[in-house]
């Protein structure tokens, strides 16, 4: 991708040029919202029929729209905005899309060249602004350079560890006539990810695996991003080694949540059993997740009896909080598929009996049953949470149709993550390491115009759905049958959690005041509003909310003062984890008096 | 679980980037955004036709946070290699000072001594000033403000590092 790529022809504008590279680039949806510097773009979308462009009410939508799509794909998401506002509002998104590795192309208006830098009307220093909150950014001041621009820009955006890239485009760029250029192979001048795993490490971590008595595969985020050939891999490796397997947040459904030799979610509210591996563990297989603060707890008591292989496809995340003993940079297809081979190849014998005795460990800490939680289920009941996410998973199994579920961010995230079971990748998406309320909404549009078929699911809570809820009027414009439900216990319920247990139940400003009557918002945005207040309304509410082909909120009321567990408190170890109030052991209970000083200084 | 190493030390860094706007924004902001010190930063493009510049780090940390601050470097777009000079091998530093020392008499005399035992150059004199040039290690430029400062020392102006690895091995 240099210079010196041959001209094909000159088009008639710059604007026409970029839907060509865009087309050419295989793109077929654009979210986005129109201004004053990206009217030429507009004109050049009326024009023509490749790729169809989706209105969103806002422009932080548009990326997480586009962050929907790419994460329930694989491709590369397309987000366009105007100069400005609508450059600054898109910022929450693209930093959204960096945390979580998701790969976006935002293409952001820009007053003409010659007015850069005179503060003119909705100008704004874009690339100065999002060189943070991208992975890369380009202000294209030539028209020469826009073909070759917009064909990096992917290339950057979906290789290597994929991320946000954005492209500011000054308006007499988007005017003036262009050449355009087809994309070509060459490698890029400077950047060069790399995805081959060093063969000698490989061996290395298969040496180590060999050996191990109380192994663990902890898998991430990067194993989705590989696509779903990874994941595939990851089943085999996991059956082949005879490990358990844990998954973060963001890692769910790459390994089959079904399986029995799966442990659930890890970290801050995963399960007991996982946890207690990790702490436990004598060798640690982490692939393609980042040791996250949310799953290592107090650093210093990490897992601390492990020999840790750590496989990323980013240089930067191995030995970034917590030291490795090998330290693999690959892409976790190719990295798998070699551990495979080498594995297959290396002829030390495993220590089959150790591993056993190590899943009667397992079956031990499993056996407390870490999730559960205690239903009334006598008419009138209020309805629990985790009842109502579980009830959701059963009813959504029976249906012929796959299934997707965003989430905003909040507790009835964590119950979402816990109590539904994902059993494919790319089907799970949620802000993990942003963790931006009003994500789920926009992110389940996104997802449904990819997947006009699917079912769509945005597990809410009433605080996090107000932050985008602007866009009821997308999902009626394109008529996106995107089902909302949202577990309202009238307050911002982690934020409420932590008051109960950090700062002596002291609510301050978590209560959700003034709440709309979601059912009357539903129809006046054209959707269908459904509600139940009680144990006997849910499972109708479910069915009626699954069989409708329209957008849906359902508004469930559920216990207020339910908390997620278990929980790892801030500063404390795995060990340490808090169970729920149903678990005996936990005779002290959840009265925070396990959180430090140096725990509540901590996120 | 691997023993960290909790030591200090300083690095000095090289750094060779595609030459566009923006781009040592994108370095200064790596290190403000993560936290790192930047003791020295200097930058020039060196090709003939300008197409790439070096950027010269003098940074200190943990081992962990060097080897960190090398891995974020290479991470960015436009940067096409890493050297960390204070452990791939022996390496050469220099920086440039220009020095104002202001006085008259016995002072004056001194300073003039003193910087010609340092080999640092007169480039401007006046009846009460000197301003001397001084190219030299960082510690060898220190030493000598330190010596001009009950002298006279009013003004100076550093290059900050420019550093290279000896013997014929290049950063490309």
């Amino acid at each position: 991708m240099d210079g010196s790529i041959k001209t094909t022809e000159i088009m008639k504008s710059g604007a026409e040029a970029l839907l060509r590279a865009l087309k050419d680039q295989g793109v077929d949806v654009i979210f986005g919202y129109p201004g004053g510097a990206v009217l030429p773009i507009y004109d050049a979308i009326f024009q023509q029929n490749a790729i169809r462009h989706i209105l969103v009410r806002h422009e932080q939508a548009a990326v997480h729209a586009a962050e929907g799509y790419a994460r329930s794909t694989g491709k590369v998401g397309v987000v366009l905005v105007t100069s400005g506002p609508g450059a600054t509002n898109a910022v929450t998104g693209l930093v959204d899309a960096l945390m979580d590795s998701i790969p976006i192309v935002c293409l952001t208006g820009q007053v003409p060249t010659h007015l850069i830098g005179n503060d003119a009307f909705q100008e704004a220093d874009t690339t100065g602004i999002t060189r943070q909150a991208t992975k890369h950014n380009y202000l294209v001041k030539r028209s020469e350079d826009l073909s070759r621009v917009v064909h990096e820009a992917f290339h950057v955006a979906k290789t290597g560890r994929p991320g946000p890239v954005l492209i500011d485009l000054p308006k007499d760029i988007l005017i003036n006539p262009a050449p355009y250029a087809e994309p070509n192979n060459l490698p890029h001048r400077s950047y060069r990810p790399r995805t081959t795993p060093d063969a000698r490490k490989v061996a290395e971590a298969v040496a180590l695996m060999k050996r191990a008595e109380r192994p663990i595969v902890y898998s991430g985020g990067g194993v989705i991003n590989a696509g779903p050939e990874a994941a595939k891999l990851l089943m085999e490796f996991v059956r082949l080694t005879g490990f358990p397997c844990t998954s973060t947040l963001m890692g769910l459904g790459a390994y089959p949540a079904s399986d029995p030799q799966f442990l659930g979610m890890l970290g801050m509210h995963g399960t007991y059993e996982a946890n207690m591996v990790m702490h436990g563990c004598d060798v640690m297989l982490n692939m393609g997740a980042r040791f996250d603060d949310r799953v290592t707890g107090r650093l210093n008591a990490f897992s601390p009896g492990s020999k840790k292989i750590h496989v990323d496809i980013d240089p930067s995340s191995l030995n970034k909080s917590v030291m490795v003993d090998v330290g693999i940079v690959g892409d976790a297809t190719e990295t798998l598929r070699a551990l495979i081979a080498a594995w297959n190849a290396d002829t030390q014998t495993q220590d089959r009996e150790a591993l056993a005795k190590w899943w009667q460990q397992i079956d031990v800490w499993r056996s407390k049953n870490s999730l559960r939680f205690t239903q009334n289920r006598d008419p009138g009941s209020i309805i629990k949470p985790q009842y109502a996410i579980e009830r959701l998973y059963k009813a959504t199994r029976g249906q012929a149709k796959d299934t997707y579920v965003t989430t905003e961010v909040g507790q009835h995230q964590m119950w979402a993550a816990q109590h539904f079971k994902f059993d494919k990748p790319n089907r799970w998406m949620t802000s993990g390491g942003l963790g931006t309320m009003g994500y789920g909404l926009p992110a389940a549009m996104g997802v449904q115009v990819a997947h006009p078929d699917a079912l769509v699911i945005d597990i809410a809570g009433e605080a996090s759905i107000l932050m985008n809820i602007q866009e009821m009027g997308t999902l009626a414009q394109y008529r996106l049958p995107v089902k909302i439900f949202i577990l309202n216990n009238q307050y911002m319920g982690m934020v409420r959690q932590w008051q109960e247990l950090l700062h002596g139940n002291r609510y301050s400003e978590s209560y959700s005041e003034a709440l709309p009557d979601f059912v009357k918002l539903a129809e006046s945005f054209h959707a269908v509003g459904l509600r139940a207040e009680k144990i006997e309304d849910l499972d109708k509410v479910i069915a009626e909310m699954l069989a409708v082909d329209r957008p849906v909120i359902a508004d469930i009321c559920v216990d207020q003062k339910e908390n997620v567990f278990p929980m790892i408190p801030s500063g404390a170890a795995h060990n340490e984890m808090l169970l729920g109030p149903e678990h005996k052991a936990n005779a002290g209970g959840y009265n925070g008096g396990s959180v430090t000083d140096e725990g509540l200084v901590l996120v | 679980m691997v023993e960290q190493n909790l030591a200090f030390r300083s690095a000095t860094i090289s750094v060779l980037v595609e030459n566009e706007s923006g781009v040592l924004a994108r370095v200064i902001g790596l290190f403000s955004g993560r936290g790192y010190n930047i003791d020295s930063l200097t930058v020039a493009p060196v090709e003939r036709d300008r197409s790439k510049s070096r950027i010269t780090i003098v940074t200190s940390g943990t081992e962990m946070v060097i080897e960190q601050i090398k891995a974020q470097l290479g991470r960015l777009v436009p940067v096409y290699r890493v050297q960390d000079l204070s452990k791939e091998g022996p390496h050469l530093a220099r920086e440039l000072a220009l020095i104002k020392v202001v006085g008259i008499g016995d002072a004056r005399q001194e300073a003039l001594r003193l910087a010609d035992a340092f080999r640092a150059r007169v480039i401007d004199a006046s009846t009460e000033s000197f301003i001397f040039e001084l190219t030299g290690a960082t510690d060898k430029l220190d030493a000598f403000l330190d010596l001009m400062r009950p002298l006279g020392l009013a003004e100076v102006s550093r290059t900050g590092v420019a550093a290279i690895a000896r013997g014929k091995a290049t950063i490309e």
